[in-house]
């Protein structure tokens, strides 16, 4: 197995690279702004310092958010077109699930629970019984309306950094990280666990506002 | 001709999400997904409901088109994709689409600009363009008057709108008459039961001391607007054709006068007409009755090419590579904002990298 891991879920942009061990190469940059620019460079990176090519990739996962939505499709629609040309399956997996299993690396025995931004000061945000294990369905909400509930947890990710005051208990990694998102991937596919299908989890309605002039291209 | 260069182009750049093939100006397939529907209750495009359709429609759309055309992937000569002008998130999908298309086959990659391409997709109707080439595009994002030397990396825009674009002017007209969302297609239908001289219209920036080549539509919509409630206010009923026939015929004359003057000023015996706009029925005729009046040929490809569509980025493509152009690299970014004078968008490879974030891309997947 040579699996292919992007996320673009949170301001990360991160790549790696699994061989059903482990991870043979990896990389992330934070730039919540340019998930575009940087995805495919990174995958080119990855794959040049593990001396492999892309046809060599027999299985591609995708972390499928919650995240914010622009940078989110970076990744689903990378994976979806490589996974075309490719003729190989594109696995879908939580985006806070790869920061639980990446906290637990860490050393989080948990219960915990993850946090990522998501912006118009509210978090996404889901609970867990032990690194491999969500309870529940990821959600968004305004930190303050769910402190109460994480009272006394650990709150792993930039969503429990940002607000202290409702996540006292904030714990690193901030952002997902790839490798762990491809090591979770290759743990659930050798124990035949479902995946999720390549499709994001936006958990919010569309903002269906007409823009004034939504498409600006005046020359000047 | 088999040498003729074989392109895929993708184009997302509004609510239309269009994958096309073409060898050379021969059009083999153009396959379009559309999520205006979903937009018409909001009487406009909703940038993020088009970026959620994009996203899934893309790949379906891409496997489409190949099929449609015969070929496979690896049968291409290049992959080339609207970077810009459009929507940010819409356009980011196509970007991101042909980014990962273009590696995963290792083919160049060109990011072309929305509106050459506009002009561009007329040589898959009407064969090679005339160099210079003058255009007349007018859709709901954009009313430009652009002069062309060279498509692939000579395009000077003389006018363009200085507030609504043409097509929006037709939206909002349409939805003052209640009429849905988009507003063209069913104004001019009514029209053509109307009376064009009806009701005098204002024919905006048309004053001897007004720019030559800009136009305005924000003072017609007002004043076609002002017209309908002062009937409605006096309890008469509004005479939709007639106000429909006499809107467009305001639109279509500044539009065509001002193009058939650029054409004379410039010594340019050729018009090509674009956007979604052209595929209005009286455009086309009075387009085609003031060009020969004045003796140049007019272009206008069907209305199917008019709008946004993916066949008019692989046209662009085509040509790039036909062209010999640099191709872009894997770092293109989705301009909502590219301007007109930049048809396409090199990479830097041959120019001073001025990127603060310069990358080692691997030689085994650099394409040549
Ligand atoms: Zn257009």
């Amino acid at each position: 197995m040579l699996l292919l891991a992007v996320d673009t879920a949170t301001p990360a942009v991160t790549v790696a690279l699994h061989d059903g061990t482990r991870v043979v190469a990896e990389s992330g940059q934070v730039d919540a702004r340019r998930h575009g620019e940087l995805l495919l460079p990174a995958v080119d990176r990855v794959l040049a310092e593990a001396g492999v090519k892309l046809d060599a990739v027999t299985d591609l996962a995708v972390g499928v958010g919650p995240g914010p939505y622009t940078g989110l499709r970076v990744g689903l629609v990378t994976a979806a077109t490589f996974g075309s040309v490719l003729s190989v399956p594109v696995h879908g997996l939580c985006t806070l699930d790869a920061l639980a299993y990446a906290a637990g690396q860490a050393g989080l025995a948990g219960p915990f629970a993850v946090a990522t931004d998501a912006r118009r000061k509210e978090v996404y945000w889901a609970r867990y019984e032990d690194p491999r294990t969500r309870t529940g369905e990821p959600a968004v909400d305004r930190p303050a309306d769910i402190a109460e509930q994480l009272a006394g947890l650990p709150v792993v990710g930039a969503g429990a950094v940002l607000y202290p005051e409702a996540f006292p208990d904030a714990r690193g990694p901030e952002h997902v990280a790839a490798g762990a998102l491809a090591a979770l991937a290759a743990e659930r596919l050798a124990a035949g666990a479902d995946m999720l299908p390549p499709q994001p989890l936006y958990l919010r309605r569309p903002d269906a506002q007409v823009p004034k002039n939504y498409k600006v291209v005046t020359p000047k | 001709m088999a040498d003729e260069p074989l392109v895929l182009g993708i184009e997302t750049s509004c609510d239309e999400t269009g994958v096309g093939i073409v060898r050379g100006t021969t059009l083999l397939a153009d396959a379009v997904a559309s999520s205006v529907d979903t937009h018409a209750r909001f009487g406009g495009v909703v940038p993020e409901i088009a970026s959620r359709a994009h996203l899934e429609a893309m790949v379906p759309t891409i496997e489409r088109a190949l099929k449609e055309a015969g070929v496979t992937g690896r049968d291409l000569d290049g992959i080339s994709v609207t970077a810009g002008p459009g929507l940010a998130g819409a356009l980011l999908v196509g970007v991101s689409a042909a980014k990962a298309y273009a590696y995963a086959l290792n083919k160049p990659l060109y990011g072309v600009n929305h509106l050459a391409s506009h002009i561009c997709v007329d040589q898959l109707e009407h064969g090679p363009l005339p160099e210079p080439t003058m255009a007349l595009l007018v859709s709901g994002g954009h009313s430009s008057l652009l002069l062309a030397p060279d498509i692939t990396n000579d395009v000077r825009p003389l006018g363009a709108t200085i507030d609504d674009a043409a097509g929006e002017a037709f939206d909002k007209i349409a939805r003052v008459l209640h009429l849905g969302f988009p507003g063209g297609p069913v104004i001019d239908r009514l029209a053509k039961e109307g009376d064009p001289k009806a009701i005098a219209f204002p024919r905006g920036l048309s004053g001897s001391r007004d720019p030559a080549y800009d136009f305005s539509f924000s003072g017609l919509k007002t004043s076609v607007a002002r017209w309908i409630e002062a009937k409605r206010a006096a309890g008469e009923e509004v005479p939709v054709r007639d106000v429909a026939a006499s809107f467009q015929e305001a639109v279509v004359d500044v539009l065509t006068r001002k193009a058939v003057r650029a054409c004379k000023d410039e010594g340019v015996d050729h018009l090509m007409i674009g956007g979604g706009v052209a595929a209005n029925s009286r455009l086309r005729a009075l387009a085609q009755e003031r060009c020969e009046r004045a003796g140049i040929r007019l272009r206008v490809p069907r209305p199917g090419l008019c709008t946004d569509n993916g066949a008019m980025v692989a046209a662009l493509g085509a040509e790039m590579v036909a062209r010999n152009r640099p191709a872009s690299d894997l770092e293109l970014s989705a301009d909502s904002s590219l301007p007109v004078t930049e048809p396409h968008v090199p990479g830097a490879h041959g120019h001073p990298h001025t990127h603060d974030h310069v990358h080692e891309i691997s030689k085994d997947n650099l394409y040549s």
